[in-house]
């Protein structure tokens, strides 16, 4: 047994992360508090950093160096470190950023929320850039999808966003501790000092007539292309389906309980749990829209994801919400009593 | 523009963006002669700023990062942090510096990074047009402070070695100014010390050069060494505020 924050700090390990720059904030403390004892045991970098700015900053300056890095936080902490992640997608620097997200708006609480799915999904700082976004949903995904972090910031240069929440991080489950190839990626551009070659520079400013744009179209080809070969998605008995649950993360182990109860009582019933949230499903969520009466996107926010499951279904079947906000937690019986009043 | 004679290897064979009489040009010199000179050109890597002195990766011929507005002692971190035997040094403006990343230099120092930096005061936030830097001088008009700086209402230009002082990662501490060349000489026997701090691995060090910016001074560029002689080095004491190196 392994709480969900400790076996991602230990994939991270093993996935051969040489520097943590972290920041204590609750519900992600045990992460910070494994990292500053395994790095150091792995003779690795670990660093406490003064905030938040500086920690993804310390990033920033590994990612730059050209070794697996990364940061973890929690909502606040996050929104603190948009300037460097933007930063970081404009300077094409793989590093890792997990964010055990709680309850917001401002200080909010410290239960686990998912009302950060726009700030991950949709950009977060500013400029035109998306992130990869993975959302595990169990102890055992926190530790298998770390490696999946790694390789894709490594495969794509580009900041990937571990998106769970403070019920993942704390709770915990058998995971199994495996061990895992890692695929290294020869990085031609990191600073190293100029030995041998031209130097090397990291930046995102790009100041000569139409530089930048240019600059926008190479980072906009890139995120095609990630859009393109990159989709990672569990359903759940939607062959038959008439009803399309969508909910990922917390909100989908709740809706696997509900699929199951209502197949029970002869309902048809499924599940698309996105994976990947960027990008997003939306070719499995459109071909599951023809066929089924309605979906009902669950959430743990008030309501961020339930629009990119609209922009797939394109009003080919009405699409339907239930979020519970400020850490309260969808209940089945409530899901269930929405889906039987629709039908 | 004729050609130039003796640029050092760490500098680029390029034209600057600097304004003429800036002291950005003479103090990226100095930077990339020490480089040469200590024959670490190839193992250096620097950070620049927010600010002027931006693009100082396209005049320094050596591995360079930007970092966002005053985090560049956490970008070096970072750096130096995975690269141990690397020489790292950031290049930041009293903006930069003093202002929005004075949390970052301050625990930079405390935790004795062993870093270089060179801090580039010109009383003044060049880059944006001549708003009030944390190091404007009181009674010194600005953009922002049409008036004169008041400290009733915009408080007391920042000494940062002196507040760094008492840090004790924070192990070399001096300041210089570039308005004469016997100035320069002592400079760059400062910035030099500064990289053999590091070079020795004993920690933090800080340089901190007075510089004069004459267009947002509204002077002409010897007017404007003479506005710093005058009115910035009484107040910012020249010489080694803290050597502590072993």
């Amino acid at each position: 047994m392994i709480s969900g924050n400790e076996a991602l700090g230990e994939a991270a390990v093993q996935a051969g992360c040489k520097g943590y720059f972290g920041y204590p904030i609750t519900p992600q403390n045990e992460l910070t508090a494994y990292m500053s004892r395994r790095m150091l045991e792995e003779n690795r970098v670990f660093v406490q950093a003064e905030s938040e700015l500086a920690a993804i900053n310390m990033v920033l300056g590994a990612a730059a160096s050209g070794v697996r890095t990364m940061t973890t936080s929690s909502s606040p902490g996050i929104s603190l470190m948009q300037e460097a992640i933007s930063y970081m997608a404009g300077d094409e620097l793989p590093c890792i950023i997990a964010n055990i997200a709680r309850g917001g708006p401002g200080l909010g609480n410290i239960a686990g929320s998912q009302s950060d799915y726009f700030q991950s999904v949709k950009g977060g700082g500013h400029g035109d850039y998306n992130l990869i976004v993975i959302a595990p949903a169990t102890v055992q995904e926190m530790f298998d999808f770390t490696f999946t972090a790694f390789d894709l910031a490594d495969k794509y240069r580009t900041p990937v966003i571990i998106l769970a929440d403070g019920y993942l991080g704390q709770m915990m489950e058998p995971t199994e501790i495996k061990k895992k190839e890692i695929i290294n990626i020869k990085k031609n551009w990191a600073l190293t000092g100029a030995k041998g070659r031209k130097s090397n520079k990291i930046n995102s400013m790009y100041l000569g007539e139409g530089a930048l744009e240019r600059h926008n179209q190479k980072l906009q080809e890139k995120f095609k292309k990630i859009k393109k070969e990159l989709c990672l998605v569990e359903e759940i008995l939607t062959r038959d389906a008439e009803i399309i649950l969508v909910a990922y993360g917390t909100a989908s182990r709740i809706c696997k309980s509900v699929v199951r109860k209502l197949r029970e009582k002869n309902i048809k019933a499924g599940l698309i749990r996105p994976i990947t949230l960027w990008p997003f499903p939306e070719q499995t969520v459109k071909k599951a829209a023809s066929n089924a009466k309605f979906i009902l996107a669950v959430e743990m926010s008030a309501g961020q994801m339930v629009e990119d499951v609209r922009l797939a279904v394109e009003s080919k079947s009405p699409v339907y919400f239930y979020g519970r906000t400020g850490g309260g937690i969808p209940e089945e019986e409530k899901i269930i009593e929405i889906i039987k009043s629709k039908l | 523009m004729g050609k130039k004679i003796g640029l050092p290897k760490s500098m680029k064979d390029v034209i600057t963006h600097y304004c003429p009489g800036c002291g950005h040009g003479v103090i990226h010199r100095l930077v990339a002669e020490i480089i040469d000179e200590l024959g670490i050109r190839e193992m250096t890597i620097g950070i620049a700023p927010v600010g002027c002195a931006v693009l100082a990766y396209d005049y320094l011929d050596i591995d360079m990062a930007e970092a966002p507005h005053g985090r560049t002692p956490a970008v070096a971190t970072g750096i130096k942090r995975v690269q141990p035997e690397k020489i790292v040094f950031t290049y930041q403006g009293d903006g930069d510096l003093a202002a929005i990343g004075t949390g970052e230099i301050v625990h930079t120092a405390s935790r004795g990074e062993n870093i270089t930096t060179i801090f580039v005061n010109n009383a003044v936030y060049g880059m944006t047009g001549g708003q009030m830097a944390p190091t404007t001088l009181l009674k010194q008009q600005t953009a922002t402070t049409p008036f004169g700086r008041e400290a009733k209402y915009a408080g007391f230009p920042i000494k940062v070695p002196e507040m760094l002082k008492s840090l004790e990662g924070a192990v070399y501490l001096a300041r210089e100014t570039v308005i004469s060349p016997k100035n320069i000489i002592k400079l760059k026997k400062y910035i030099r010390k500064a990289f053999d701090t590091q070079i020795n691995k004993q920690g933090f060090s800080l340089v901190e050069v007075l510089s004069p910016c004459p267009i947002n001074l509204r002077l002409s560029p010897i007017q404007s060494y003479d506005w710093v002689a005058k009115n910035m080095v009484p107040y910012y004491p020249l010489g080694e505020i803290k050597n502590g190196t072993k």
